[in-house]
């Protein structure tokens, strides 16, 4: 016999000390109480979420000052324990808000904190924590992907500025950004690393130009290429020094490295799967009651147990005082894996209903009747989206390359 | 076992090979899959022409009295082009079954003009509720009571593919017993346009078309009974093993092409000063993809080649070993080309993502690998028969 959904939930629940089981009933109820209705069932039925709704939930979390767990309370972070920040993340996954968009609060932030001039903390911190401006990330180029150093996009100091001149490509939501921060090439040097400068580019700069990339599920709202002509951008905007922006994005890459499991996410999107075959037929029964499948979803359980189970391991030795390891890594190409693996299953569970592709059922206000189970639209197209998880923020053939080198010692 | 090509066959296979080639462009593929129809209407007359409709139908009735080799060496072909032509609905299918059940007047009402290209079909099978259990029928057919050997049709078919452009739907349904018993089911021939047929036509993933096909006191005469009276399903399944060789040999040719593509990628794309394909983790990969596609290739005509008078049990072994195989071959090929081209590889652009989803389409059509597992087992596995 099949457990029901909450009941699996529960046992795979942490056990925890009776203040932080306090702290996430807090949590709880404050996003049952605050999130917006509409936003929430966007979330929950996979419809397109729009500019406004990521703006909407991220400013309401800053009001609480919960938008930013990760930051130094100096600048407006919570203070939370690690545990209690992995409560946090759990909590917004369970209670279906949209994600929190990464690159200003997750990503630049830390980078200006660092080494950021105190100019540009007071310039830009409190904006991101607002989510007065959006940022992209300006990294990948055409013909630099793993190979990120080789990047030709080129600044070249005129007066106060810089000139910026190439092309960037796969920058995640740029039609919605005010800002990017990017990697150019200030000098060419023999160690390709060494001629990287970090800049703050604003989006309505003249020679900006975004252009959408359809991506396989058939959505165009996700991905852009950014085309920079003649972009004047003042000096004050880069970061640091001159030629060492390649050290800055590497001090980006290690940072928030347990957020990338996204474990809560994933147990949320176990708990859709077994929602879903729990309402499927098999043989005139559930098919969460058909043994194969079942043991699917047991087999995907027992990853999520063992990937949260490092992620809770790193969090206690990070209070502990241990400097971040390379276990980014780790839980980048398992964590994706497990991703993908239930975004299969998603799949799987709708049998035929998988083939329809009918784009207008993912809109908001669409209100038709669905073609076949109203949950059934999402699925295929977010399974095909998802292929992109093992591709992005260094490919997980690249992660197996860190570990090696990093882990291993070869 | 002989895997060789008869002259003929190899004869098929260049002239398939040649029009893939010469004039099915990824670029006019996509305009087709766009358009209204989500077809050529001229590749379909052209087909015929070819006589490519006609190929795997009984001399008899303007066929040109083929086998399922045949139809398998055809559609390697279109999987390589990613063709969007509705060939396995309507001829594999919809063919199939007036061929294998049709009274004579039936066949000779309707082959002719399937292999001219005047007449497309469709089969109308699989329910909401049912999964890939083809015996899981419970649309109605209730006898008339007028006793003119007429029935009125009642039930939801889902998924049904080329339904809009079927102007002859075969579509079961239950004369007598209860759901997923396996006797009881009757097929019938259902004139598209009749009254109470309600079309909710859609794309699919992979670019195709399909139907939620409605049916509500759908009248249909004597003379629409396709087959025995409640000895439906043993034929529906006749077809769909069929059905699962055609999309197979598909999948080996959609596979030939993403591996092609992927091996000239990881050729030419440089990173690191190198071209990637130097990398022997990359290419150990290709050779994972490779071998998961000729393991594929092999067991595709191998049971295409099984003899057409094989006892239902082990051409359902067959079809069923096929489809598991397939549908894991499919998915790692699919997944790994898309990985291994990148980022670009998510783009809707390349061809590689196109392919991918038909293989992860074709993985899910007619019953996915954990269906055809459990019913390998179920008809006792490759230990117990001799296997065709």
């Amino acid at each position: 016999m099949i457990a029901q959904p909450h009941r699996v939930l529960k046992a795979m629940e942490l056990r925890l000390s009776e203040p932080d089981e306090a702290f996430r009933q807090e949590v709880r109820a404050f996003i049952a109480e605050n999130l917006p209705a509409d936003i929430k069932r966007k979330v929950e039925t996979g419809r397109r979420l729009d500019r406004q709704d990521y703006v909407i939930w991220q400013k309401i979390l800053h009001a609480r000052g919960w938008i930013a767990p990760g930051w130094p309370e100096e600048f407006g972070g919570t203070g939370w324990t690690p545990i209690r920040k992995y409560i946090f993340e759990e909590e917004l996954a369970m209670g279906s808000t949209p994600a929190i968009i990464p690159f200003g609060l997750g990503m630049v932030a830390p980078v200006i904190m660092a080494f950021g001039s105190d100019q540009q903390k007071k310039k830009y911190l409190p904006r991101i924590l607002a989510t007065d401006d959006w940022w992209c990330q300006g990294y990948s180029e055409p013909g630099s992907g793993s190979d990120l150093a080789s990047l030709k996009t080129r600044a070249v100091a005129d007066g106060d500025d810089y000139v910026v001149n190439g092309a960037k490509t796969w920058t995640t939501m740029a039609q919605y950004a005010d800002m990017m921060f990017c990697l150019v090439r200030t000098s060419d040097e023999e160690k390709k690393q060494n001629g990287i400068s970090f800049l703050l580019i604003d989006m309505k700069s003249a020679g900006v130009t975004v252009r959408p990339i359809t991506t396989i599920d058939g959505g165009s709202d996700e991905i852009n290429e950014v085309f920079l002509d003649d972009v004047r951008v003042p000096q004050a905007n880069r970061i640091g020094e001159e030629g060492k922006g390649w050290t800055y994005a590497k001090f980006l890459l290690g940072h928030e490295r347990t957020g990338i499991a996204a474990v809560g996410r994933s147990k949320k999107q176990l708990m859709k799967v077994k929602e879903i075959a729990a309402r499927e037929l098999s043989g005139g029964r559930p098919l969460i009651e058909d043994r194969r499948f079942a043991e699917k979803i047991a087999m995907a359980e027992i990853d999520m147990l063992a990937l949260e189970s490092v992620v809770l391991k790193v969090l206690s030795e990070e209070s502990a005082g241990r400097p971040p390891g390379p276990e980014a890594s780790l839980l980048k190409i398992k964590g994706t894996e497990l991703q993908q693996a239930i975004t299969e299953l998603l799949v799987e569970a709708v049998g035929d209903y998988a083939h329809p592709y009918v784009p207008e059922a993912l809109e908001d206000g669409w209100n038709e009747e669905p073609v076949g189970p109203d949950y059934a639209a999402p699925l295929a197209p977010h399974y095909f989206n998802w292929r992109k998880a093992s591709i992005y923020g260094g490919s997980n053939e690249i992660q197996k390359n860190i570990i090696a080198k990093m882990v291993l010692g070869f | 076992m002989d895997f060789s090509l008869t002259d003929e066959q190899k004869m098929l296979k260049e002239s398939a090979e040649r029009f893939i080639e010469r004039d099915y462009t990824f670029a006019a593929r996509r305009k087709l899959a766009a358009g209204e129809l989500g077809f050529g209407r001229e590749n379909w007359a052209r087909f015929a022409e070819l006589g490519w409709l006609a190929v795997a139908l009984p001399e008899a009735h303007g066929g040109l009295g083929g086998s399922l080799l045949d139809v398998a060496v055809l559609m390697e072909a279109f999987g390589r082009g990613l063709v969007v032509e509705p060939y396995v609905p309507s001829v594999v299918l919809g063919g199939g079954l007036v061929a294998l059940a049709g009274a004579e007047a039936q066949k000779d009402a309707l082959l002719p003009p399937l292999a001219e290209g005047r007449l497309m079909m469709a089969l109308a099978h699989g329910e909401p509720q049912s999964r890939f259990n083809l015996a899981d029928v419970e649309t109605t057919a209730k006898e008339n009571t007028g006793g003119d050997g007429g029935y009125v049709l009642d039930g939801h078919k889902c998924v049904v593919l080329n339904a809009a452009a079927a102007d002859r739907i075969v579509v079961s349904a239950r004369t007598s017993g209860t759901a997923r018993q396996p006797d009881g089911i009757t097929l019938f021939l259902v004139d598209r346009q009749a009254d109470g047929v309600a079309l909710r036509p859609y794309a699919t993933q992979d670019g195709r078309r399909a139907a939620e096909v409605g049916l509500a006191g759908v009248r249909v005469g004597g003379g629409d009974v396709l087959g025995a009276v409640g000895g439906g399903l043993p034929l529906v399944e006749r077809v769909v093993d069929d059905a699962i060789v055609a999309v197979a040999a598909e999948a080996v040719g959609a596979m030939d092409a993403l591996i092609a593509a992927t091996r000239e990628y990881l050729r030419t794309r440089q990173q690191f000063g190198v071209p990637i394909g130097d990398f022997q983790v990359l290419q150990h990969r290709v050779v994972d993809m490779f071998m998961a596609c000729e393991l594929s290739r092999a067991l595709t005509y191998r049971a295409a080649a099984s003899p057409a008078d094989a006892d239902a049990g082990a051409r359902g072994r067959a079809a069923s070993a096929l489809k598991v195989r397939i549908g894991e071959a499919g998915k790692l090929v699919g997944q790994q080309a898309v990985q291994l081209h990148g980022a670009m590889g998510m783009t809707d652009e390349l061809d590689v993502g196109h392919y991918f989803k038909r293989l992860t389409m074709i993985g899910a059509l007619f019953g996915d690998a954990g269906h055809h597992l459990e019913r390998f087992v179920a008809l006792g596995g490759a230990a117990t028969g001799q296997g065709p």
